[in-house]
């Protein structure tokens, strides 16, 4: 039962098991913080007061010194946060690196408002629905300045930018409907750029898939349009790599490049090479593909993505990126 | 010199030496330069407070309905700009640095005072040109001016408020080099650098990194002025550029620009315990290698600021030990200061109200900073509230408690008049609750997730934002009382002796107010600092 008052919280929700986590690396580190907080106000109190001047003319005691006692303040702040150090970069390693069975959702900020697109192919504008109990990866970009997505009860935070993917993973417990804040400054409405999360139970999101109404064809498919609309399959042919290399089977795959270096085909990758296909030139082949800069929206991009990552067969087991 | 004060039997010091406007405001003496850098930094204060008043005013109720998002964003903005760059910086350096540093080493000025007055100039320069920006409409990136927003989106006064900053750093810039050259070429005879006051210790540091970090500063400014005025790609996307390369320039300079207005105030206390407890400083060496040492590492640590930016998760992991490691030698100071107390003879002055304050605030301030340091809970806590909270513990809480315990500690040596005692602990105390809670709800709205740079917010942050917004009044009425007493004891405060609190050093050996050329001869130094036991046995004798 809750006594205290729903209007005036002084925590905030918890609803997955790394929100968890973080607030237990919080409250030992306010532990320690209000150890050391009040040893030092009783001791500066305490001294001043039992040495408080007693006439005008009073000297305190002449120089006192002691190594071992500096040493001792150095050693044992600097023992307990290499301690907390680990512990804090475990759980940051966790959050920056979601699992390989994760469903993605591509998430596209604007000024001042959020786009999803689900890989059923529903699209929804600031409020997002999601299964619970099931890792959920967003994969995130901006189509002008930069935002972030965070998400106070799961205890994620996200820089969004243009020109780049960036991601982030959640596994909500429980159903429900959380917020979601802008949190990098970007303009006018910042304030505004709020969205939600909705966690549906797996049956329920079903069922609301199926009953949403937006449901498009899904993005793999209108990418597929895209891909022979833009003309890019004169050259990416499905069956022949003499003019340009084969698209399918390499998604998430390390690509061999002519300057003898490797890069990952990754969401990363694959934009820049269509907005900037002289960057990374894969070996065997010559920079002949004109730039799309400025040619395709931010979501035409994730559907021709989701094309080509279409085309590579989903990995039952693979490294976690 | 028509009517000098000698004239008239009176003692000449550097007040009374000199009349009229053009002597002030073509003086060479650092004294009166300081004078003059607290009259403009004390303008900037306030303009800076009065956009935090409508900043909390807005606050106080969840709806956006007292002006704007556009104002509140423009108000925020200048708020940052106005406080960091024309306040803060420039606040213990320029006024008590200024003044105190040439005369506790027992030299009869800075080592360049031509440099020194161009300095202000310089300052004043790049102060009216922000003071423009504000009065055609200001700015509304944030004080940060994140690419592409400052590059490419924002319709606001960028190039003008970002020439202001670029104007002001070279201030900074030569009153760092006049320090370094002052501190090395012109201590006095037996003054080793073991025998420094503290404050210089610790000006010197500061100085270290004015020289080397504001230049950083002013190319990251030339870039983001290039790709907004003539479209060259630098940090914009859309024009081939790196939107995170401009973070990481611009906190190359901003991360120790944190350590350029904390670094002094910690010299200013240093000073303050060990005056007010009448005894020499507990680990002198240690606090004098931890300003450094803070200094040095305060360059490394910029991409604490960008654990959740796209930076590698291994740089953040490097950013995160690195940050943590800075809190080993400011954790170090504020235990020794607290030794210091042991055995001393303590007086609860006015000054000392502020440093022990000082104490509490800034050991909030610091374990804050090395939560935020701790990847897990910055994914949590980054740009929110707490956030917020924190960095104004450290340079409200911090680098402010310092100036004004230095200023009052000092006053009687700047002006020659004694403040009323009652008025100035009064307002010790105000300050010191009203920041609190202004400051502490804001922790706690923080780890709520409250976004920073919110013109609106739920309806359940209401309460906490009351809290702060009250804290807030009574913090700037503790601010007024000051204002007000310090200028009327400039004509009726008692006069004050040549050594009022009984200090060591050597600017309590020459008459309040100095003389224009601070010694008469130059001293010989034959004490360690803050000899207490040697001062008291020379004056049985």
């Amino acid at each position: 039962m809750n006594l205290w008052p729903q209007k005036f919280p002084l925590f905030p929700e918890t609803a997955t098991e790394m929100a968890a986590e973080i607030d237990r690396i919080y409250f030992a580190f306010l532990g320690i913080s209000a150890f050391f907080s009040l040893l030092i106000a009783g001791l500066v109190f305490y001294l001043a007061i039992r040495y408080r001047r007693r006439s005008p003319d009073d000297v305190g005691k002449p120089e006192q010194a002691a190594t071992w006692l500096e040493v001792a303040w150095s050693v044992i702040p600097l023992a307990i946060l290499v301690a907390m150090f680990f512990w804090g970069t475990k759980v940051y390693f966790e959050a920056r690196r979601p699992p390989s069975d994760a469903l993605e959702y591509y998430v596209t900020g604007k000024q001042w408002m959020w786009k999803f697109q689900h890989p059923e192919g529903n699209r929804e504008i600031n409020h997002l629905h999601v299964p619970a109990g099931q890792a959920i990866k967003l994969i995130m970009t901006s189509e002008d300045v930069i935002h972030s997505v965070f998400v106070p009860a799961f205890r994620v935070k996200m820089d969004v930018l243009p020109g780049r993917y960036t991601t982030l993973w959640f596994k909500a417990e429980k159903a429900g409907t959380f917020r979601l804040f802008c949190n990098e400054y970007c303009g006018v409405e910042h304030s505004k750029m709020i969205g939600s999360v909705t966690v549906l139970e797996p049956a329920d999101y079903e069922e609301w898939l199926a009953g949403a109404g937006v449901a498009g064809p899904a993005a793999a498919a209108t990418g597929e349009e895209l891909f022979s609309q833009k003309i890019c399959d004169t050259c990416h042919k499905p069956d022949s790599a003499t003019l340009a290399p084969l698209l399918a089977g390499i998604f998430g795959k390390e690509v061999e490049l002519a300057d003898g270096t490797v890069a990952v085909a990754d969401e990363n990758y694959f934009r820049e090479s269509i907005l900037n296909p002289g960057a990374k030139i894969v070996k065997g082949y010559q920079n002949l593909m004109p730039t799309y800069q400025g040619q395709l929206t931010e979501d035409e991009l994730v559907q021709l993505i989701l094309y080509v990552k279409s085309l590579s067969p989903a990995p039952t087991e693979g490294p976690s990126p | 010199m028509s009517t000098s004060a000698a004239e008239f039997g009176r003692r000449e010091h550097y007040l009374n030496a000199d009349w009229g406007v053009k002597s002030w405001l073509l003086t060479r003496d650092h004294k009166r330069i300081a004078i003059l850098y607290l009259i403009s930094i004390t303008a900037f204060f306030f303009i800076g407070g009065l956009m935090a008043v409508l900043i909390r005013l807005e606050l106080a109720t969840p709806a956006g309905d007292l002006v704007q998002p556009d104002t509140y964003n423009r108000l925020f903005t200048m708020h940052g700009i106005v406080m960091i760059f024309f306040f803060l910086i420039p606040s213990i350096p320029a006024v008590l640095g200024n003044f105190l540093i040439p005369i506790m080493i027992g030299a009869k000025d800075l080592a360049f005072p031509r440099i020194n007055l161009a300095s202000w100039y310089i300052y004043s320069i790049g102060g009216l040109l922000a003071m423009w920006s504000i009065l055609a409409g200001g700015v509304d990136t944030g004080w940060t001016f994140y690419t592409p927003f400052s590059t490419t989106y924002s319709n606001s006064y960028v190039i003008s408020t970002a020439l202001g900053i670029f104007v002001t750093g070279f201030s900074s810039i030569l009153t760092g080099l006049n320090f370094i050259v002052t501190i090395h070429r012109m201590r006095a005879p037996g003054l080793t650098w073991f025998r420094l006051p503290l404050f210089v210790w610790a000006h010197y540091a500061t100085s270290l990194v004015m020289v080397l970090g504001t230049p950083v500063l002013a190319i990251t400014i030339l870039l983001v002025a290039a790709e907004r005025l003539f479209h060259i790609g630098i940090f914009d996307p859309a024009l081939g550029g790196d939107p995170v390369l401009f973070q990481h320039l611009f906190w190359f300079y901003s991360h120790p620009a944190v350590y350029i207005m904390i670094l002094p105030s910690m010299g200013v206390i240093s000073e303050l315990i060990t005056a007010f407890a009448r005894k020499r400083i507990f680990g002198y060496n240690f606090i004098a290698f931890a300003s450094v040492a803070i200094a040095i590492l305060g360059f490394l640590v910029w991409g604490h600021h960008m654990f959740l930016s796209s930076q590698s998760v291994y740089a953040g992991t490097v950013f995160s030990i690195l940050s943590m490691l800075v809190a080993v030698p400011s954790a170090v100071k504020v235990f020794n200061w607290t030794a210091t107390l042991y055995e001393g003879s303590v007086s609860w002055e006015t000054p000392m109200l502020y440093a022990l304050g000082f104490i509490g605030l800034f050991t909030i301030g610091g374990l804050t900073g090395v939560m935020l340091a701790t990847l897990g809970i910055d994914i949590h806590v980054h740009d929110t509230y707490f956030v917020v909270a924190h960095f104004h513990y450290i340079m409200v809480g911090g680098a402010i408690m310092g100036y004004l315990g230095g200023l009052h500690f000092w006053w009687p040596k700047i002006t020659g008049r004694l403040y009323p005692r009652f008025w100035s602990m009064i307002s010790a105390i105000v300050i010191f609750v009203g920041f609190n809670l202004t400051f502490f709800p804001q922790f706690l709205l923080g780890y709520l997730g409250m976004p920073r740079r919110y013109h609106a917010y739920p309806e359940d942050f209401q309460v906490l934002n009351v809290m702060s917004s009250a804290g807030a009044t009574i913090l700037g009425v503790g601010y007024l009382i000051p204002m007000i007493y310090l200028i009327w004891s400039m004509r009726y405060g008692k006069r004050a002796s040549a050594n009022p609190w009984g200090a060591v050093g050597l600017e309590w050996q020459v008459p309040s107010p100095p003389p224009t050329h601070n010694f008469e001869e130059t001293p010989t130094v034959e004490d360690e600092a803050y000899d207490y036991t040697a001062a008291k046995e020379k004056k049985v004798a």
